[in-house]
């Protein structure tokens, strides 16, 4: 065969040809480049959102629901004249808003193309039925519906937290679990138990045309994914008492938090001031003002702020002198209005008899006698020196879960603080300090900082002689089962048989009766047996704190209570009456009459501006 | 019509162009079917979609074939060669003041509901009457008169189509060059055209020495294996004087480009070039249509996603996909085992016709069959080639698989005219 011309023509077509299947064979079968933009073309996943788990309360109540809200959306392309006016009026909106939206698509229309944005968020019942029957009127706006969050109890948002659209910051912790625009529980509950309550997503794969309309089903729908819906979470808390709770500190900055001794299960967990559950749903439009309240509602203060105990504590010192041997019951110390510590030098008491055994200086909360417990703790002979002293003794406060952690199931718990030896040393220089050194510490003064968590725990650990469960939010249920460390008992290192001996003083310092000197009988609920200690927590930025534990009834208790008030004064005048109510209420279901004007009394006290 | 049965249809039709004529005309309808199904599934014969329509004129077309291959004496083509021209002429121009615009040409005429476009059939009538004037006796290419006439016969039709703004159709008489050449023109001028284009290329999408170094590498291989071995010292200078000239010419044309692209050129003319040799991203606007249809071949793989499973495809991703981008279909549906099908069809079908058409002792059908390879190939090379990202977008079809009566009716004419002067030769020999 020649090369002729005939022959040169043949062959430029063979090169063609292989040149055009060259480039398909390298378009189709090296380069996969075009098969995902294929994908990302004409196909799109439409998730389903799983409904996030129900937060119950102990007795089945609902805390946090899920209710449908209706957003309304529009599609700017599509799009077509419309009665301004008529929108306006069934959208309860202005014709400027709508004006101005309209303007702002036209001016971003290559952005959008033919996506729908949102054009009101969670448009109210009344709109939403209006627009649903004049929809005919408005091509190119669809309303779409979702599930927010419900709150049926004013359990406070601290304690339940709230869920709010997902930041790149939290994706990238939690790298291919969640996609922008979804939701997860920021603070509180919703944050704790987030891998419970969230749910799988599901999703349908739909083609779609060039014009982003969905056309049918892929597949079938066989490799359509159904939602898994979020497990639901049973808490410890009770809610009417938490509202009561709520109701008692409006208006005061502080906390209250109820523990069901026997299983350290948490009833109830108020931080006042508190994110009012009415704008925990659409946190996110009330967030500026949230964040610029001093209060502070954001904080929550039962586990995130750390307060000197104050006189509680004297019963931690006690039981201690008492382990040690230091201590007898039958001990009388006396008490001049104070204790010197060291020359010229008086950490002051109140006005109460003197001497006094060591019942009646827990009853009445006398400062002096607790100051010659700790320094008979301090100074016993056993240990070598102060220093050997003093570690023992924060072996013993640590035991009651003080300076650690609890390891509560709840976020961001701090630990407060118990100072070491170490510390004093820094500060003082190696044998540069001696018990007047430390002498706050015997009344929970000082280096001391404890959580009202850690407060109440206490209180727990009396109601119980000596051990405590770790404090706990959330129960065991039928989808979930907590970690079994909220089952065990922690012991302290002070044996049952003390604690028997601190318990008369407790129940005299609420059930002595007025004129006894006691310093809780406005606590007096007759037939309910509460035992309870005051404290008076300084604080040098303004008044007093006002701090009480309680529990009751004084044999088999079923709860132990911490109130924690700030800048309230004495403890018996205002958090004790409010933990006892708290108890009242628990217990009782109801307060008594003559206790009435006390809980009027409290619910309308007002300590703050905001 | 008696007489021309008795030799045996066997021995006097070429049945393989038949057959590959009636191949690619189903497989297009068939794939016009699947650009146009999307979720309602309509009856491939339905009317109301241009699936149903293509039908139409398949039959008309067929019929057309079997009237042209049965019925027609073939001396006619040769004898109206010069009236048809003429009269195809004067439409030409005529539309470019009566037609309707469409898609910014004025290249069709409406009639009723009927529309069709006289570039179409002027391609016919061109091949016909140059096939004519060059089987004449005596038609040489060394005559200065004949290769006007010839260039002649060729440009009128193809300026005009210019003017009426189908720069795509005139494109394709560059498709004439293979007769030309095939009679005799001078292989210079197909290495003169080629460069052109080359310089062009480089000249707009590389470094700027690369054009010069071309030239300067061309004029050096020249000098050294054609001018160089001439002993004759006056001609040897002629030619030395001759390559100068054309270079000149090749480094006045690199410094031209510029002027001519941004000047001449219209803007989406400008903008689909730019993205064709990827001096321009722009994936929305003229990069739109080549990016869509190459993710709608380039998501075929090698044996596709089935018939009527093409998603690119049914959702209108591709525009024009029944029309110019019919090949996409091919290439999302039937992956690249359809792609090799369909061109080696092609290239067989234009093979085919080379080889009869060379085997021609009469200078008409020989000139003719060239055309229509020439013709066949350009369209085939530009439509596959836009769709796949090699050429730029220009909006030619693909012969005898897309959408359109127009199109389809002037190609089937095209190739029976052939498939008849070739059997009216085998009646004789």
């Amino acid at each position: 065969m020649t090369l002729d011309r005939k022959n040169k023509f043949l062959l430029a077509l063979g090169v063609i040809i292989a040149v055009l299947l060259g480039r398909i064979f390298h378009i189709q079968v090296m380069d996969g480049r075009y098969k995902s933009d294929a994908v990302r073309n004409a196909m799109v996943r439409q998730y389903i959102a799983p409904p996030r788990g129900i937060i119950y309360d102990r007795n089945g109540a609902i805390l946090v629901g899920n209710k449908m809200c209706y957003d309304l959306l529009v599609t700017p392309k599509e799009v077509g004249p419309f009665d301004t006016l008529a929108l306006a009026e069934v959208l309860d909106t202005s014709v400027a808003f709508i004006v101005e939206r309209m303007h702002y698509y036209k001016a971003n229309i290559r952005r959008i193309g033919w996506q729908s944005v949102p054009f009101i968020k969670q448009l109210g019942e009344a709109p939403y039925q209006r627009f649903v029957e004049e929809q005919y009127r408005f091509p190119g706006f669809k309303t779409e519906t979702r599930t927010i969050r419900d709150y049926p109890f004013n359990a406070g948002g601290n304690l339940l937290g709230y869920i709010s659209e997902v930041s790149p910051e939290y994706m990238a912790k939690h790298p291919g679990e969640y996609k922008s625009g979804d939701y997860y529980g920021k603070t509180g509950l919703e944050a704790a138990r987030e891998q419970d309550l969230r749910g799988e997503k599901g999703y349908h794969i739909y083609l779609r045309d060039s014009r982003n309309r969905v056309q049918t089903a892929y597949n079938d729908g066989k490799d359509d994914k159904l939602a898994v819906p979020g497990k639901d979470v049973v808490t410890t808390i009770d809610a009417p008492l938490q509202q009561y709770g709520q109701l008692l500190m409006q208006g005061k900055k502080g906390s209250i938090v109820a523990i069901e001794p026997a299983t350290g299960e948490i009833l109830a967990m108020v931080s006042s001031p508190c994110i009012d559950v009415s704008v925990l749903s659409d946190v996110g439009r009330h967030y500026a003002e949230i964040s610029r309240n001093p209060g502070k509602p954001m904080f929550n203060r039962t586990v995130m702020a750390s307060y000197p105990p104050g006189s509680v504590f004297k019963i931690v010192n006690g039981l201690i002198g008492l382990q040690e041997g230091v201590l007898k019951p039958y001990y009388h110390y006396p008490c001049a209005k104070g204790y010197q510590y060291s020359t010229g030098h008086i950490l002051g008491c109140h006005s109460h008899p003197s001497p006094l055994g060591f019942d009646e200086a827990i009853m009445m909360s006398c400062n002096a006698y607790f100051c010659h417990v700790l320094k008979n703790v301090l100074e016993n002979p056993r240990y070598d020196s102060l220093s050997t002293a003093f570690t023992a003794w924060r072996q013993y406060v640590m035991s009651f879960g003080f300076g650690q952690r609890l390891g509560s199931d709840f976020p961001a718990e701090l630990g407060g603080n118990i100072p070491t030896a170490a510390f004093y040393n820094r500060r003082y220089g190696r044998g540069h300090w001696r018990f007047p050194t430390i002498v706050s510490l015997s009344i929970g003064q000082g280096e001391i900082g404890a959580t009202p968590l850690q407060i109440a725990n206490l209180a727990a650990i009396l109601a119980n002689r000596g051990w405590y469960c770790i404090p706990h939010i959330v129960k065991d249920s039928e989808d979930i089962s907590i970690d079994p460390k909220y089952h065990e008992r922690h012991y302290t290192l002070v044996d049952t048989l003390e604690f028997r001996k601190v318990i008369p003083g407790m129940w005299r310092a609420v059930n002595a009766g007025y004129g006894s000197g006691a310093t809780a009988v406005r606590g007096c609920v007759p037939g309910l047996d509460i035992c309870g200690k005051t404290g008076t927590a300084q604080n040098p930025h303004g008044d007093d704190h006002s701090v009480f534990i309680c529990f009751a009834p004084r044999d088999n208790p079923k709860i132990a209570v911490a109130a924690y008030v700030e800048n309230a004064g004495a403890g018996g005048a205002t958090a004790c009456p409010i933990a006892t109510l708290m108890v009242e209420k628990y217990l009782n279901g109801s307060i008594r009459p003559d206790r009435k004007g006390l809980e009027q009394d409290m619910i309308h006290k007002r300590l703050t501006r905001y | 019509m008696t007489q021309s049965l008795d030799r045996g249809l066997r021995k006097t039709v070429d049945w393989s162009l038949v057959v590959s004529w009636l191949l690619l005309v189903l497989i297009g309808w068939v794939n016009i079917y699947a650009s146009i199904q999307s979720s309602e599934p309509a009856s491939i014969f339905d009317l109301h979609f241009r699936s149903g329509m293509q039908f139409l004129w398949i039959c008309v077309a067929l019929a057309m074939g079997m009237v042209v291959l049965f019925a027609v004496n073939p001396r006619l083509w040769e004898v109206i060669s010069s009236p048809a021209y003429l009269v195809v002429l004067v439409l030409l121009v005529a539309v470019i003041f009566l037609g309707t615009e469409h898609k910014g040409s004025n290249s069709w005429f409406s009639i009723g509901s009927v529309s069709f476009q006289p570039a179409e059939i002027s391609k016919i009538t061109t091949s016909l009457l140059l096939a004519m004037v060059m089987s004449q006796a005596g038609f040489r290419f060394s005559l200065r008169r004949n290769r006007l006439r010839a260039a002649l016969i060729v440009g009128l039709p193809m300026l005009i189509i210019v003017l009426e703004r189908e720069t795509g159709s005139a494109l394709v008489y560059a498709g004439f060059l293979l007769p030309l050449y095939r009679e005799g023109l001078s292989g210079w001028y197909l290495f003169f055209i080629g460069m052109a284009i080359a310089l062009f290329v480089l000249t707009l999408a590389s470094p700027p020495w690369v054009p010069f170094a071309l030239i300067a590498a061309a004029l050096l291989l020249y000098l050294l294996f054609y001018v160089r071995p001439i002993r004759h010292l006056r001609l040897r200078r002629r030619y030395l004087m001759r390559s100068l000239l054309a270079a000149i010419a090749g480094i006045l044309m690199v410094f031209s480009t510029n002027v001519v692209f941004h000047y001449l050129l219209r803007d989406y003319q400008r903008n689909r070039i730019e993205v064709v040799l990827g001096l321009k991203d722009d994936p929305s606007g003229a990069g739109y249509n080549v990016r869509q249809s190459m993710i709608a071949i380039g998501s075929g793989g090698l044996f596709g996603k089935g018939f009527l499973h093409g998603t690119q495809t049914a959702y209108g991703f591709v525009p024009e996909q029944t029309t110019d981008f019919i090949f996409c279909t091919i290439g999302e549906e039937w992956g690249f085992a359809g792609c090799l099908l369909v061109l080696l069809l092609y290239a067989f079908l234009i093979g085919r016709i080379i080889v009869d058409a060379d085997e021609s002792r009469e200078g008409f059908t020989r000139i003719y069959g060239y055309c229509v390879a020439g013709l066949l190939t350009m369209h085939l090379l530009i439509n596959v080639g836009m769709t796949v990202g090699l050429v730029p977008v220009i909006g030619i079809t693909l012969p005898l698989m897309s959408y359109g009566g127009s199109s389809l009716l002037s190609f089937t004419l095209l190739i029976f005219i052939f498939i008849a002067l070739h059997r009216q030769e085998n009646k004789y020999f």
